[in-house]
């Protein structure tokens, strides 16, 4: 089939990676930010309201920030393949474009992924500890699907946009308010119920809740739910995308 | 026989008709020149035949198969090197030519083989693993031929290929895409501003000049036709201001200044 052609797109989008550090420095320093200001200046407080160990709740949320912030940006270079021609040679080239949408993602999610990596690991250095090793395998098979759900959604909307500028406004415009009110950061049984309504109709709340349940053992909405939800948002995310897609003209 | 067929083909970007009911042919074997000024629609044309653009109205017939029903069949008939870059300035020269040979579906060995020969042909090979954006430009358009030529289509498109190469590369370009129309048949569709490379290179051309097709035929034909001993001649002749004065712009007083120049 065209798995050469998947395999190709997902190579160079790697190569793209790993030539340019930095991209990687960058993405990681952010959710570092949130990490250390948030960790330990809430730390205190959520010991003393009787939260426990706020590093152990926090860390999970940053992790899936790295993912969300690379996945979702990683629509740029959709933006950026039209402004330098390179769009055009893949929408001449004789293979469905479903098979070009899949492969572009699926590389965007694995440079996400990797990024979310790179930041677990540094989480180990502000002392969070996951509860065991056959759970962070879990854990990495629910950042992978979070990693292809807002990859696609990133390229989506990049077919969409020709202006290099716009596309990080409009990322901007979704990413904040997806990332604040997903429960990454605070735990969301005591919220006011509108603001709870709003975090449960937000696809990104289930995937930190399945990263933190199957991390460190805190779950709210249970992991059956979370699959669910994630699974389903992916499959609706990547058939508008590649419809999308096709209609690109160049 | 034909092998490309286009009837009717108009397209339009708002109120501009950049193409406006073109009908042509192309058979089998030949090379075929597309010329034309600025802006003529001689890019929206090939972008339509190249299923990049879909057509306002009109059809298009490629290799037997409806180009604008069914694009992806469309696309395994021909190759094209683009106008305007299309490579990834990120990846080496010779990893862009790699990516092209797995989307188009050539062994390795195959691939190996045909890369290796068109960068030595197009003298890049002993920059093959060079990043693309330290190339100059003409290296650029140099490696985007030898791209082009990777999968010997059916038919291939070339979209001013020459602009900015310097003669030596230009013959050893066409002399490769010569042997190639020879030997496999491939039909090659291009356009050009080099009017004496039309001259020598095409079987037949077409001029287009605001969106409609006004001359067809051999390039011997058009200059008989014409009383011209070149075919630039015969462009200007066709395309000067002279034949349309009520609309003649700054741009047909260039060409009439560049006409009085060459007839002096």
């Amino acid at each position: 089939m065209y798995l050469s052609v998947i395999y190709i797109l997902w190579l160079r989008q790697l190569k793209r990676y790993m030539r340019s550090r930095s991209r990687i420095i960058v993405s990681v320093a952010q959710p570092m930010l949130f990490l250390v200001a948030f960790g330990f200046g809430f730390g205190p407080i959520y010991a003393k309201a009787g939260g426990g160990d706020y590093i152990q709740f926090l860390a999970p949320g940053v992790i899936v920030m790295a993912i969300l912030f690379t996945a979702m940006f990683s629509g740029i270079e959709v933006i950026w393949d039209k402004q330098f021609g390179f769009l055009k040679e893949t929408l001449v080239a004789p293979v469905p474009r479903l098979a070009i949408v899949f492969g572009r993602t699926l590389g965007g999610a694995t440079v996400a992924i990797l990024q979310g990596f790179i930041v677990f690991l540094i989480t180990f250095l502000v002392g969070f500890h996951p509860q065991s090793a056959e759970m962070v395998i879990i854990s990495s098979l629910f950042m992978f699907l979070i990693a292809l759900l807002f990859t696609t959604l990133g390229t989506a909307i990049a077919s969409r946009l020709n202006n290099m500028q716009a596309f990080p406004l409009v990322i901007n415009l979704l990413l904040m308010p997806m990332f604040f009110l997903s429960g990454a950061l605070f735990p969301i049984d005591t919220l006011p119920t509108m603001l709870a309504l709003v975090v449960k109709s937000n696809p990104l709340s289930y995937g930190v809740d399945a990263v933190r349940d199957t991390l460190v053992g805190i779950g709210h909405f249970g992991l059956a739910t979370d699959i669910t939800v994630l699974l389903v948002v992916t499959a609706i995310v990547i058939v508008v995308s590649a419809y999308l897609f096709e209609k690109i003209e160049a | 026989m034909s092998i490309i067929s286009v009837k009717k083909l108009t397209k339009k970007f708002g109120d501009l008709t950049a193409v406006d009911d073109v009908s042509f042919a192309v058979k089998k074997g030949e090379i075929f020149a597309f010329l034309g000024p600025n802006g003529a629609g001689k890019t929206t044309t090939i972008k339509m035949l190249t299923t990049l653009l879909e057509p306002t109205s009109g059809t298009i017939l490629m290799n037997d198969i409806d180009v604008i029903k069914n694009p992806r069949d469309a696309r395994k008939s021909f190759g094209i090197v683009f106008q305007d870059p299309s490579l990834d300035t990120e990846l080496t020269a010779y990893e862009n030519m790699e990516f092209h040979a797995v989307l188009y579906g050539l062994s390795r060995k195959l691939a190996k083989e045909r890369i290796d020969t068109l960068l030595d042909l197009l003298e890049l090979f002993p920059r093959k693993d060079d990043f693309v954006k330290n190339f100059s430009g003409g290296m650029k358009r140099r490696l985007e031929i030898a791209r082009g030529l990777l999968h010997h289509p059916k038919v291939l498109f070339l979209d001013e290929p020459t602009l900015g190469l310097d003669p030596q590369t230009r013959n050893h370009m066409w002399q490769y895409i010569k042997e190639l129309n020879r030997n496999e048949e491939v039909t090659v569709f291009f356009t050009t501003h080099y009017m004496e490379e039309a001259d020598r290179v095409a079987n037949r051309v077409a001029i287009i000049d605001h969106g409609k097709i006004i001359k067809e035929g051999t390039p011997a034909s058009l200059k008989e036709e014409t009383n011209a001993t070149t075919l630039e001649d015969a462009f200007l002749a066709l395309t000067g201001s002279t034949i349309r004065p009520e609309e003649a712009s700054l741009l047909d007083h260039m060409r009439e200044g560049a006409r009085m120049w060459r007839r002096r």
